[in-house]
């Protein structure tokens, strides 16, 4: 608060006394708020729209780059994949086609060919000859198979029924995950058909897929239609489990799509479906893991966002407080000119008719003192006259209230005689004398003592007594305003300095707080406010007390009193021009 | 002694002419400049008591004329403005011998006329 009291421009806590049509020019508070936030949203609008699309076009470009790679990677990998199984399924088609095969008879040759199956294209465990009754009537293998009954199992039936068949990983007799390609065939000696049945080790294809190099925590790995794992994942379940993901819709060619698990975890996930076979291909993704390599170009721009906002509102506030304050200042400027101009004019005014009046009324005062002056001579020397008590002392009467109206229209002429005239010399004490004339009888009513204490070595000053006079007069008013029923006032002149004389009037009111003893000079600072104060009598006389080479200091206390010390030179420095 | 008052209210140079009268003093009056000066060819007088403002003419002008026809003519100004102070500092300039503020006290009034006969 205090940092804030410190910065807090002059215009901010500016009351508004003008009402009227014109009187939100002087709202200023207005003015910079409608300069900050038009220059703001001019300035600032299109920066953040830039930033804002920027950001955009980059995290699409990102996205988009994300989404491509997981395609490639799909595709590659499927094609790899369908190529692996493809070749083993021919090589199977090829065995069965050699008119030199016969498998059927001879053991050792079925041993043979998977030695060399092994050798030339790996992955292969066993190879076994199956004949129309389902029975297995030649082994060549790990696991002792001969003579087993394949009829009732459901890659058996298909393989007879299409003519070839590639299994889903499953367990079966041997409890160790496999896949089984099939072959059906016609035996070249003639009789029905068998087929021929090879077991794939599921190693391959797990070594296959562990070796990509997935970006994003990737995990690839196969499901069959029913999604049932086909291959270890290292994120999403164990082999022959069902995946927690969705099964993806078949597609003919690679799709990504986005998918976000129950977690709330956002992921990428690139399929294909593996033709003739019972596989789709999986590689997923962790979105937030791809898109790390964005964050920094995203730390980059929005830093230089925000940096730039805050420069650009540093300058606007700066801007708009600086300018505002500069209209303002001028704006006071003119004002307290145009308030002195009007003062001094209303003062010269109530001068002239002041003049006026009492010049007016001395002429019919002076008849009615001849008259009664006349009569009281008949009195006094026509003895028929004489001797009436009562109607002397009414004379008497008459006469020493016509004295009293003299000296008030005296004072009057006095006062409005100064405002005439620029440079006199004058009697301080006098003047003063003159200007509490017009304030006894407020004095008299509310008790208020008031004791002058004047140097014997006063010199005449010769000054502006018209501006002099307003000086102490205004002094004299804040001094009885701020006091209470008989409160005392003391008015002291002594020398000050060689060439200066020091006028001090002290009251024993209610004094000015410390903070606001600083701006009681200000123009429009009151504590009158609302109460008839304008705030400029003080800052008038201010102006006053320079424009005729003098200064003016204030020293109070709170509850104790105020002192106002004027100090004049003898010759007065007339500052105005005139 | 003779006298000659002048001002333009008639009621006011009347009133205090009889004044004068009763306590002896041979009081006339005029009401405008040229009045006074024809009054000041007919008769003899000691002494003028002139309004600093009289229609026509201003006292200090009447005063000049008067004082070049008869230079043994003594003056009083009367004036309605101002303080004190500012007329015995400027009777010095004009030559007039004495001010009075208006309203006149006759006291006082007699009592400069006396002193400035007895100069």
């Amino acid at each position: 608060m205090k940092f804030l009291n410190r910065i807090k421009p002059e215009f901010w806590d500016h009351r508004i006394f003008s009402e009227g049509p014109y009187s939100s020019h002087f709202n200023f508070r207005r003015t910079w708020y409608a300069a900050v936030c038009l220059t703001s949203a001019v300035v600032l609008a299109p920066l953040i729209f830039m930033a804002v699309m920027d950001y955009r076009a980059t995290r699409h470009d990102v996205e988009s780059e994300i989404l491509f790679t997981t395609s490639r990677l799909v595709s590659n990998t499927g094609r790899t994949l369908s190529y692996f199984l493809d070749e083993r399924k021919s090589a199977l088609d090829f065995i069965v086609h050699d008119n030199n095969f016969k498998l059927n008879v001879n053991p050792k040759r079925m041993e043979q060919v998977l030695e060399n199956l092994k050798k030339s294209f790996g992955g292969f465990t066993d190879l076994g000859c199956i004949d129309h009754s389902g029975i297995q009537c030649v082994y060549a293998g790990p696991y002792n198979l001969a003579g087993k009954d394949y009829s009732d199992q459901e890659w058996y039936q298909q393989a007879v029924k299409r003519g070839e068949f590639i299994s889903d990983v499953f367990r079966g007799f041997r409890h160790v995950p496999h896949i089984v390609i099939a072959v059906k065939y016609y035996p070249s000696e003639g009789g029905p058909f068998r087929v021929l049945r090879a077991t794939l080790d599921t190693a391959k294809f797990t070594d296959l897929l562990s070796h990509l190099e997935i970006a994003g925590h990737g995990d690839a790995f196969i499901i069959n239609h029913e999604g049932v794992l086909q291959t270890p994942t290292l994120f999403h379940g164990e082999i022959l489990e069902k995946i927690s993901l969705p099964i993806p819709d078949f597609a003919p060619e690679t799709r990504v799509f986005e998918w976000v698990t129950e977690k709330g975890t956002p992921l990428v996930i690139g399929y294909r479906y593996i033709t003739n076979t019972p596989f789709i291909l999986m590689v997923v993704k962790q979105k937030e893991e791809l898109l790390k390599s964005w964050e920094s170009s995203r730390r980059e721009l929005i830093g230089f966002l925000l940096i730039s906002v805050a420069f650009i509102l540093f300058v606007i506030l700066w801007g708009a407080t600086y300018l505002v304050n500069r209209i303002f200042r001028s704006d006071q400027k003119l004002i307290v000119s145009l308030h002195q101009v009007e003062y001094a004019n209303k003062m010269a005014s109530i001068g002239r008719l002041a003049a006026g009046v009492a010049h007016e009324i001395n002429n019919p005062l002076a008849i009615i003192n001849e008259k009664a002056g006349l009569m009281k001579d008949l009195f006094l020397f026509k003895k028929e006259y004489t001797g009436n008590e009562m109607l002397m002392g009414l004379l008497d009467s008459i006469i020493t209230s016509v004295a009293r109206c003299g000296r008030i229209t005296k004072r009057l002429l006095g006062f409005a005689r100064h405002m005439d005239v620029s440079i006199q010399s004058v009697h301080l004490g006098e003047v003063v004398r003159e200007v509490l004339g017009f304030l006894n009888k407020e004095a008299e009513y509310r008790s208020i003592a008031i004791s002058i204490e004047e140097a014997d070595d006063i010199p005449l000053v010769a000054t502006d007594a018209g501006k002099l006079q307003q000086i102490i007069l205004n002094i004299l008013n804040n001094a009885f305003a701020a006091m209470e029923d008989n409160g005392q006032l003391r008015i002291s002149i002594r020398m000050a300095g060689e060439d200066r004389v020091a006028l001090t009037i002290s009251d024993d009111g209610c004094g000015i707080p410390e903070t606001d003893l600083k701006r009681v000079f200000e123009p429009f600072f009151s504590t009158k406010t609302g109460k008839g104060g304008t705030g400029l009598g003080l800052s008038i006389t201010y102006g006053l007390s320079e424009q005729i080479g003098g200064t003016i200091e204030v020293n109070s206390e709170v509850n104790k009193g105020t002192t106002f010390t004027v100090t004049l030179p003898f010759v007065a420095e007339e500052k105005e021009n005139k | 002694m003779r006298v000659l008052l002048v001002d333009d209210e008639q009621e006011l140079v009347e009133t205090l002419a009889e004044r004068l009268n009763i306590r002896g003093i041979e009081a006339r009056w005029a009401t405008t400049g040229d009045a006074a000066l024809e009054r000041v060819d007919q008769e003899n007088f000691d002494l003028a008591i002139l309004d600093v403002k009289i229609p026509g003419i201003s006292g200090i002008d009447l005063h000049k004329k008067m004082k070049a026809k008869y230079p043994g003519l003594k003056f009083i100004f009367m004036t309605g403005h101002g303080s004190h102070d500012d007329f015995t500092a400027g009777s010095a300039e004009t030559g007039a011998d004495y001010y009075l503020l208006k309203p006149v006290n006759i006291e006082e009034l007699i009592d400069k006329m006396t002193k400035l006969m007895t100069k």
